[in-house]
């Protein structure tokens, strides 16, 4: 199929090296893209591709593998669900280069986060809020409207009133 | 000479590698029923087998201050389908001394084989002991396994026991390994098994932390399938200050199979302190649905997620 996830919180592997679960998704195993999918992530492949994915990987350097492993499998379609929470500053660079990266290889990304600046690199932008989609463009437009319509707003609005709410904030 | 092929064979198929026992600078025994077909020392170690009616008798000694450069290869099995092996070891590892030893046990046609070990093993001081044991089963079940040991350890000591049985039908399993450790001294017990069929795997790991800031790991891996039945009773007493230890069960379950885990704990010095985790259940669904999104069929991601595991 070519679509892939990567979740907010990845699962965690005992037993299975970084090398044996970035090559799951792989058609053929090539060792040099193993290694140059860590290098993306800022991962140092002598320290990491035999290092266990389990609990001994803290948050971040198993989030940052998730996204290795999502790179080393070229899929059409990647939903990336938050790759970017959890994620200390310097990396963060590195997690929009990565994505980049992979539209660069052909991989259409489903990008979800809550970080404006990493939702610029998007093509096309979607704001939701309780699960409804209220507006749509350029990252930036979108980014204006959520600061001037949504930051202020102090009420719980709830699907039932989103249409009237909508109507009345264009 | 026969068996000594046929042991060889299995050996290799046990995933070991026949040509270590060419090697003069490798010290090996390998016991085919009550048979001692094949052995070779080296220096500082003392390996002497007896054959008795339904085994052999075994005594192992590692002198003061020796450290066994390579690794010690034992081989212990019964081919044809129907025996029985008692494996009687008497083992010390004198101060200062260390050793590491693979053992290979294969039964790869039981159809009613029973293969006993009691290890009696004294570790001295500032000593060093690893022994790992892996079993190659055939797929007949017909085979009871009953390994028992007794473990001392001295002062500022380490040892490592290793089991795995992770290829054919486990059979009929009773596993009890007992310690205890002194002052300053580890011991890290772990014990991986995979069942299927109408397999049965019981399992007793002790250690009994008695000396001052003495260490004790116990753990243990489960996967059982069909109408795999285990029972895993991991058990840490620690009763010296500043004893620590840890508990550590996983059991995965598929199909009809049962499992069940006991952890003991018991500290009775109020400076030590011993934790314990366990886990019962099927395959973890996050893990398995992540497998998933990568590609992998759902029984293959279990099958991965089972392997890294038990690895």
């Amino acid at each position: 199929m070519g679509i892939t996830l990567a979740w907010q919180e990845p699962a965690r592997f005992e037993g299975l090296t970084v090398k044996d679960y970035i090559s799951v998704g792989m058609k053929e195993k090539n060792p040099a893209l193993i290694e140059e999918s860590l290098c993306h992530v800022l991962l140092e492949p002598k320290d990491y591709l035999e290092r266990k994915a389990d609990k001994t990987l803290s948050g971040g350097e198993r989030k940052r593998i998730e996204l290795a492993a999502v790179f080393a499998m070229k899929p059409k379609l990647a939903i990336l669900d938050e790759p970017d929470s959890g994620i200390d500053i310097l990396a963060l660079d590195n997690i929009v280069k990565i994505i980049n990266e992979l539209k660069k290889q052909g991989t259409t990304v489903l990008l979800i986060t809550h970080r404006e600046e990493v939702s610029e690199i998007a093509d096309k932008t979607s704001l939701m809020c309780t699960g409804f989609i209220v507006k749509e463009g350029r990252s930036k437009e979108v980014s204006k409207y959520f600061k001037e319509k949504c930051a202020p707003c102090l009420t719980k609005v709830f699907p039932s009133e989103l249409d009237n709410w909508t109507q009345g904030a264009k | 000479m026969q068996d000594y092929k046929l042991m060889l064979d299995a050996y290799e198929t046990a995933g070991g590698s026949p040509s270590i026992f060419k090697d003069s600078n490798i010290a090996h025994l390998i016991v085919h029923k009550n048979k001692v077909i094949g052995t070779n020392l080296v220096k500082g170690l003392v390996l002497e087998p007896k054959e008795i009616p339904s085994g052999v008798d075994i005594i192992l000694i590692v002198e003061k201050g020796i450290k066994i450069e390579n690794l010690v290869h034992l081989c212990f099995g019964v081919l044809p389908e129907e025996g029985i092996q008692e494996i009687n070891i008497k083992a010390r590892i004198e101060d200062g001394a260390g050793v590491k030893l693979l053992a290979h046990c294969v039964f790869p046609n039981a159809v009613k084989v029973v293969h006993k070990m009691q290890a009696d093993i004294e570790i001295g001081d500032d000593a060093y002991y690893e022994y790992n044991e892996v079993h190659f089963h055939g797929e007949t079940g017909g085979i009871e396994v009953i390994p028992k040991a007794r473990i001392k350890i001295g002062k500022n000591s380490h040892v490592v026991a290793n089991f795995s049985l992770l290829h054919g039908r486990v059979g009929v399993f009773d596993l009890n390994y007992e310690s205890e450790v002194m002052d300053n001294s580890t011991l890290d017990m772990t014990a991986k098994i995979y069942g299927y069929g109408n397999d049965r795997i019981k399992i007793r790991e002790a250690g009994y932390l008695k000396g001052r800031t003495s260490r004790g790991l116990i753990k243990s891996r489960v996967a059982v399938k069909g109408n795999a039945q285990s029972e895993v009773i991991s058990e840490l007493i620690a009763t010296a200050p500043d004893a620590r230890g840890h508990v550590d069960c996983v059991e995965i379950i598929q199909g009809s199979a049962q499992a069940k885990a006991v952890p003991i704990v018991n500290v009775t010095n109020e400076f030590a302190k011993v934790t314990h985790e366990a886990a019962i259940g099927r395959v973890d669904k996050k893990q398995v649905e992540t497998l998933m999104a990568r590609g992998l069929e759902e029984e293959k991601a279990i099958d991965l997620v089972v392997s890294g595991l038990l690895r």
